[in-house]
């Protein structure tokens, strides 16, 4: 009798939800919402951009005037001109110089810190380079106005410094501790005995490094590159003060050039809300946005298939 | 006078030690102590190992028999917490001053106890050794794949796909894709740590005719688990237990209980370990 009501008793709590319960539901529901606020923050601005251009997009929007001009003279009062091919030449030029200077000294210093340093060395290099990847990208905007512009004038006896040069330079510098950082990680990933093995070989070190160590780490480096890349095009104030501003497709590397991010950067403020000029200004950052997502999409797409292997 | 003749008398030992010795020393190991940081895995190893000869290491885990290895092939350089002291002497050269590590390692074939196919293709994973020495010619390549593959008792089962990727492979066939591998070196010394962890039975029993094949053309040290494994194919073991190599000895004479230590009796008969 009595067992049968102390079952009774504890089959009660099955009913009955105790602070723990909630406590537990409360968490779940915050670490969702922190979940998916990525995605919502993702879809939401870019809603908003796409809102903010869409006037200009669906009323004068020119796909050959938009990207084929060269002329951007949106302040003309006349006849302004939005042509963006200029601009994605400036962007484009700076981040393909950045690249051709980070791409080696990135995967350089991945290498050694991955493979040739030890101890101390290794720890030492890792949180500097860390450092560096710290830097606000207004510095080394002041860098580029003030060190490299007048080095560059004097070095090359060119009118300005302010040219595809220094801002290659200053955001190769900027690109290559990410980059450096995550080559190193994919580096890392390779595991160990595929090291010992080559070596077992008589793999030299080298051998061991160009023949079994960079194939194995192939995706993680080429992610690492891409994110390079995405970086150098949604690079703005480094790159607004370190390419002279001047609108211009450039023939060598000592034309100033002007870039998307800097135009908007440097536009947006003085044009009047809901002007032509303002939503063209959001329709470059549609098309930075669609850019910038396709470079991260892809490098996370070469990120996850080095794990699915 | 007493002297010169002691002297005489000694000399004309180690003459007749030498002669009834015969065989070549392959590996002269003296004093050899592996630590880790302050921990020794291995402390005063004292053995020689002779040419052509299989010699069995056995002994349980913990032993030190993968330090003893590591040290053999001078894998302490990639682990910069390895200490090594001692002498080896390979083919009478002390292997510390070397003035180039990679031509001893690639006399020395090494398979791991746990398979280890590169992210590479069959083919490349056995073309990889003979591309370092050099050779480029794709018959010769071609040649030596097969050889070593059908030695390793691979080569029915990949001869069809040896382009897809060596790491794909099971762990019993990369296991004998490691053996071909190092057999591609056409070694020297032929280091086995446990080769039968990740292998068949089956296959077990056709690598290790393999092995007594593979006596007249090289020295093969076999570490291994398996105590009748070491009976079957060494003709000398050592026993190794918590660091210390208790001894050496003749296989069947260890196996028939002609032992210094007790302990080596009791470890062949399972009694512990």
């Amino acid at each position: 009798m009595t067992t049968t009501q102390t079952r009774e008793a504890m089959n009660e709590q099955f009913d009955r939800r105790t602070l723990d319960w909630y406590i537990d539901k409360l968490v779940e529901i915050i670490v969702f919402i922190s979940g998916i606020s990525a995605i919502i923050f993702v879809v939401g601005i870019f809603v908003f951009v796409t809102m903010e251009g869409m006037g200009f997009l669906f009323d004068s929007f020119s796909f050959s005037e938009f990207f084929g001009s060269e002329y951007w003279e949106p302040s003309d009062e006349d006849a302004p001109e939005y042509g963006i091919l200029a601009l994605i030449a400036g962007t484009a030029s700076v981040t393909g110089l950045a690249m051709l200077i980070a791409i080696p000294f990135s995967l350089g210093t991945a290498i050694y810190i991955a493979e040739f340093s030890t101890g101390k060395t290794r720890e030492y290099l890792k949180v500097l380079v860390e450092l560096l990847a710290a830097i606000p990208s207004v510095v080394w905007g002041f860098i580029g106005l003030t060190i490299m512009n007048p080095l560059i004038i004097e070095i090359f006896d060119v009118p300005v410094g302010l040219t595809v040069l220094n801002a290659g330079i200053i955001l190769g510098l900027m690109a290559a501790p990410i980059m450096t950082s995550i080559a190193e990680d994919a580096l890392k990933a390779v595991p160990d005995r595929y090291r010992e093995a080559a070596e077992a070989l008589g793999a030299t070190r080298w051998q061991v490094i160009y023949k079994t160590v960079l194939p194995a780490a192939k995706n993680g480096l080429l992610g690492a590159i891409l994110l390079g890349v995405g970086r150098g095009f949604g690079e703005t104030m480094a790159v607004l003060m370190a390419t002279g501003h001047a609108v211009n497709i450039p023939g060598s590397v000592f034309d100033s050039v002007r870039a998307l991010t800097a135009t908007i950067a440097a536009e947006l403020g003085e044009t009047a809300v809901g002007s032509e000029h303002y939503q063209v200004l959001f329709t470059i950052g549609i098309f930075l946005f669609l850019i910038t997502f396709v470079i991260n999409l892809t490098a996370d797409l070469i990120v996850r298939g080095i794990k699915n292997q | 006078m007493v002297d010169t003749m002691l002297e005489a008398m000694v000399q004309r030992k180690s003459e007749t030690e030498s002669t009834a010795e015969q065989k070549k020393i392959k590996l002269d190991i003296s004093d050899l102590t592996v630590s880790y940081g302050k921990e020794a895995a291995i402390s005063d190893v004292n053995f020689k190992i002779y040419e052509n000869e299989i010699f069995g290491i056995i002994g349980p885990a913990n032993a030190g028999k993968t330090s003893f290895l590591k040290a053999l092939n001078l894998m302490n350089t990639f682990d910069a917490n390895m200490k090594v002291e001692g002498k080896i002497l390979f083919n009478g050269r002390d292997i510390h001053q070397l003035k180039n590590v990679y031509a001893l390692r690639s006399r020395i074939g090494v398979v791991f106890p746990l398979p280890v196919g590169l992210p590479m293709t069959v083919y490349e994973n056995v073309a990889l050794s003979p591309r370092l020495r050099g050779i480029k010619d794709k018959a010769s390549l071609d040649e030596i794949v097969q050889r070593c593959l059908q030695r390793s008792a691979l080569w029915d089962e990949v001869k069809d796909r040896l382009d897809s990727l060596g790491s794909l492979l099971s762990g019993g066939q990369q296991q004998r894709l490691t053996i071909a591998r190092a057999l591609s070196q056409e070694p020297e010394l032929l280091i086995l740590d446990e080769f039968s962890i990740a292998v068949d039975p089956v296959t077990t029993m056709r690598i290790e005719e393999v092995l007594k094949e593979l006596k007249n053309e090289m020295t093969i040290i076999l570490v291994t688990n398996l105590v009748q494994q070491a009976r079957r194919l060494a003709d000398r073991t050592a026993f190794f237990l918590e660091g210390e190599c208790i001894e050496t000895g003749d296989t069947e004479a260890l196996f028939n209980g002609q032992v210094e230590n007790s302990k080596t009796t009791d470890y062949i008969e399972g009694r512990f370990g």
